[in-house]
């Protein structure tokens, strides 16, 4: 569904994408991971096409990106931080994209807004919204249009527990229907049940990319992150986060 | 007795001498030629509905030639029409036209040479090269005629009503139109111009030279290439006329030059490019005159010494007023100036702050005539500003220390 | 493109900002003609707010009102939308708003007190000032990577056209003042869109002093057919070049 190739970005002197060259297909839920500024937010952003690249391509559905957003339509995006024109009212918004979009009212993917109960701050404008419910509200906005394409960054942060889950569960249920859905995540342990495959990003260069059940095999670990962990050991490493050093000790101390 | 017994009989005699000779197709007399041959002193011809194309017809004798409601006299494009020189003749109704061109003489449809108590009346002139051209005359009235021109060029065009060496002339309710200068003025003295239209004219609508004592009042220019000129004239009095729409690179309402001891009252000038340009004058009165819409109201050279400028009203001009250097020895006094930003705490209707009307703008296009271009903009008006708070190229002493608050009433 | 720009116009209704300055330019109008004594007087000042105020609050609305909506144009990014089009709604939003101010607060009391020629040049070269000012704007804001180097900018451009330009100009015309300049001046006029507008009220107000000198030469040239299609054309390309410039950029731009 989507085709990377030989993708090169340039910020500045920081090289935010080396040479990435990727495939991703439907059915598979991808985990993008990499530490801060590993580049996986922009090779998102080069994927909707809000960031261009230096060189090298992209195509959605055998086609290329190159200026005509239709393809868009077939994406569910949801960002990192969500900002919103402060003075629009949640309602709006949605009737908004909804106006955009042009999809009929039936096929409609309502679920998270029912499970989130965001009808019910429908006429409350965007700015008096806390983070959490902002990204309630992006989430929603995401599934909204039932894609085919689902991009998420850092969906579960600043989510209660609970939301977290009711969102969780609503990607569950859209890998069953043989989506395509991109997730980038610091915590890895979020994304143990949902991934299949992992990508991993340094310093713009794409440092693996495989399948999960091949990855566990090849790392004789059961966990996400300790799999990481163990695939990292020996090579040459400049950060780390949390639960990359959270796994680092429990491996030292199995041992 | 024998008092009354003579004047009746001078008057049988008056009457009985006082013949009618009717003039025309059909009629005993055929021809003008003729009818003037035939007339004696005191004889009117009356010229019957019709085309005469007699060439030039010289009359000396004092006769009254009248005309009918068509009556038309034809030059060809080739020949002067009426020649007139002697007392009491009047030339009235007649249609001139196609008088001739020289370019050695003056031809003219009617010409006057050493005469007086002349009339010339209700007559209809158009395409020649001058329409009436007088000479060497006193007492001449000229009234109620109309005469229009085919504007070529300047030099292929005369004067409308050309007055040379003559006194107490009168010009009333003509019209002028398409002529080199409307009414032209050259050593005559003591003479009025009343009522008269003079418009689209080549060069000037009145053009006054060397001429003293004159009265022009109530008349209207409209339009003319250059306006009006008024020079090396004295005591010339110009009351309720009207300038309006002179435009041009050297077009004035009033263009005044070497004139000294004369009034200028009562006068509106409207949308001209300037509006009274002075040069070389002295000892005038510009009183109660309007100024609205001019480029420049008025324009006074430095040459200009002791006229006295006052109760006149400045609205809506460009520029109120322009000089070429620093020297000004006019006095400026209760004139309302629209752009006047002063006060009046006493409420005597006098501003208690004096009015500047030459701006430092005024200075730099007098200099540079191209920054006219930037007339309006926000640079100019802060230069302005500037120049007001500390006065440097504006000459000091040009200024209105009494102006009004309100409009004069005029 | 309309669906968007009546969102964009319901969020700049929502801020007040345009309705204040509708109420602004109507009592100030309104106000001059009650004052002053003569009718002309009163276009006069008009004159100044069109060509100083009208074009300084076109411009620093347009750039603030730009940083205020990247939140909006962000969301949009990610929808099915092609840039030019949310760029050029943004343009309309905008500049519907702002041409119902200034025909709403100028227009209004100009046609109830000065309905003529110079009346309807000052509303024609204001609504056109308007537009100019709203692209260069975009031009600025979109060049600019944040909002304060982006007002600056729309504040430098708005003082150089309104004031420095002219001070250039009576320079040349003064160095230059042995040589027959006037053609060029027509040149210069076409350079500044606040000259061309300036000169385009003048011929109605000032025809008389125009008549007068080199002033003929503008006033054959202006006055003509010719000259009326020159102004109208090159006030268009100043609406359109930078907007196309800025929608260029835009393109481009990595948001």
């Amino acid at each position: 569904m989507i085709r990377i190739e030989n993708l090169k970005k340039k910020f500045k002197k920081l090289q935010a994408l080396d040479d990435i060259n990727a495939f991703f297909n439907q059915g598979q839920v991808i985990s993008l991971i990499g530490p801060n500024g590993s580049g996986k937010t922009t090779l998102i952003k080069c994927i909707l096409g809000m960031v261009r690249a230096d060189s090298g391509s992209i195509h959605v559905n055998g086609k290329q990106i190159n200026g005509d957003p239709s393809y868009r339509s077939q994406i569910g995006y949801m960002p990192q931080i969500g900002r919103y024109p402060d003075n629009m009212k949640v309602g709006q918004l949605f009737r908004m994209l909804k106006n955009i979009r042009k999809m009929p009212e039936t096929e409609l993917d309502t679920d998270l807004l029912v499970k989130f109960n965001l009808v019910s701050i429908f006429d409350k404008p965007m700015r008096t919204l806390s983070g959490g419910t902002r990204q309630k509200v992006s989430a929603a906005l995401a599934f909204y249009f039932n894609p085919a394409i689902l991009i998420l960054d850092e969906p579960t942060a600043g989510l209660d527990p609970l939301s977290s889950e009711i969102l969780k569960e609503k990607i569950m249920q859209e890998k069953q229907k043989n989506k395509l859905i991109l997730i980038t995540s610091h915590i890895l342990s979020d994304l143990d049940e949902l991934t299949t495959d992992v990508m991993y990003l340094q310093e713009g260069k794409m440092i693996f990319y495989k399948e999960l059940s091949v990855l566990k095999k090849e790392t004789n670990e059961e966990k996400l992150g300790k799999a990481i962990a163990s695939i990292m050991k020996g090579g040459k490493r400049e950060a780390l986060w949390i639960d990359e050093v959270l796994a680092l000790k429990e491996t030292v101390k199995t041992n | 007795m024998r008092l009354v017994i003579t004047i009746l009989l001078l008057l049988a005699i008056t009457t009985a001498g006082a013949r009618i000779i009717v003039t025309g197709k059909g009629q005993p007399v055929k021809t003008l030629k003729e009818a003037v041959a035939l007339a004696k002193d005191g004889d009117t011809i009356l010229l019957k509905n019709g085309i005469y194309k007699e060439g030039n017809i010289l009359i000396t004798r004092s006769v009254i030639l009248l005309g009918e409601s068509n009556t038309i006299l034809d030059g060809d494009n080739k020949t002067e029409l009426i020649t007139i020189s002697g007392r009491n003749i009047t030339i009235k109704k007649i249609q001139f036209q196609n008088a001739g061109y020289s370019a050695l003489n003056d031809f003219a449809s009617i010409k006057v040479i050493d005469a007086s108590n002349i009339l010339l009346e209700q007559n209809t002139i158009s395409n020649s090269y001058f329409a009436i051209h007088i000479s060497n005359t006193s007492y001449c009235s000229i009234r109620n005629n109309k005469i229009s021109g085919n504007p070529t060029s300047e030099q292929l065009t005369g004067n409308g009503i050309h007055l040379w060496k003559s006194s107490h002339a009168l010009i009333e309710n003509n019209y002028v139109s398409g002529h080199r200068d409307g009414i032209y003025f050259e050593f005559v003295t003591e003479s009025t111009i009343r009522n008269n239209r003079s418009e689209n004219n080549i060069r000037y609508g009145l053009h006054f030279m060397f001429s003293h004592s004159d009265h022009y009042i109530n008349n209207t220019f409209k339009k003319n290439g250059a306006g009006v000129a008024v020079m090396y004239s004295k005591k010339v009095i110009m009351t309720g006329n009207h300038f309006e729409e002179n435009w041009g690179p050297s077009a004035y309402g009033i263009l005044l030059k070497e004139i000294s001891d004369g009034t200028i009252s009562n006068n509106t000038f409207l949308k001209n490019t300037v509006g009274i340009y002075m040069e070389g004058s002295s000892r005038m009165e510009i009183q109660k005159n309007a100024f609205k819409n001019n480029g420049w109201a008025m324009k006074v050279q430095a040459s200009c010494d002791d006229n006295n400028i006052h109760h006149n009203n400045f609205n809506g001009n460009s520029f109120d007023i322009a000089t070429n250097g620093t020297m000004m020895l006019n006095k400026f006094f209760n004139n309302y100036w629209d752009k006047y930003e002063g006060y009046d705490i006493n409420k005597d209707g006098i501003g208690d702050v004096p009015y500047h009307p030459v701006s430092m703008y005024a200075m730099i296009v007098e200099q540079n005539p191209t920054t006219l271009i930037l007339m309006r903009s926000f640079m100019v008006s802060i230069l302005d500003k500037a120049e007001k708070a500390i006065p440097s190229l504006t000459p000091e002493n040009l200024r209105d220390d009494k102006p009004m608050m309100k409009p004069n009433a005029l | 493109m309309l669906k968007l720009s009546r969102y964009v116009l319901y969020d700049i209704l929502r801020s007040k900002v345009v309705l204040a300055y509708t109420l602004f330019l109507f009592i100030v109008s309104f106000s001059l003609f009650q004052l002053e004594e003569n009718d002309s007087k009163a276009i006069l000042s008009l004159l100044t707010i069109v060509l100083i105020v009208v074009p300084l609050i076109s411009m620093i609305f347009t750039t603030i009102h730009y940083y205020n909506s990247y939140e909006f144009i962000e969301l949009m990014l990610s929808q099915p939308l092609s840039r030019t089009r949310i760029l050029l709604s943004e343009y309309a939003g905008v500049a519907l708003s702002l041409l119902s101010a200034f025909f709403i607060g100028i227009g209004i009391p100009v046609l109830f007190f000065a309905f003529d020629g110079t009346g309807l040049a000052l509303l024609f070269t204001g609504g056109a000032l308007t537009l100019v000012f709203i692209s260069i704007a975009f031009l600025a804001s979109v060049k600019a990577r944040d909002k304060a180097r982006g007002i600056g900018a729309a504040l430098l451009l708005w003082f150089y056209f309104a004031l420095i330009y002219d001070g250039l100009v009576l320079l040349i015309l003064f160095a230059f003042s042995d040589y027959p300049m006037e053609k060029f001046t027509l040149l210069l006029s076409a350079l500044n869109p606040i000259d061309l507008g300036r000169i385009f009220i003048m011929l109605k107000m000032d025809i008389s002093a125009l008549m007068g000198y080199t002033g003929a030469l503008y006033k054959d040239f202006f006055g003509s057919g010719t000259g009326v299609f020159f102004t109208l054309g090159i006030m268009l390309l100043w609406i359109t070049l930078p907007l196309l410039w800025a929608i260029r950029v835009f393109k481009r731009k990595d948001l």
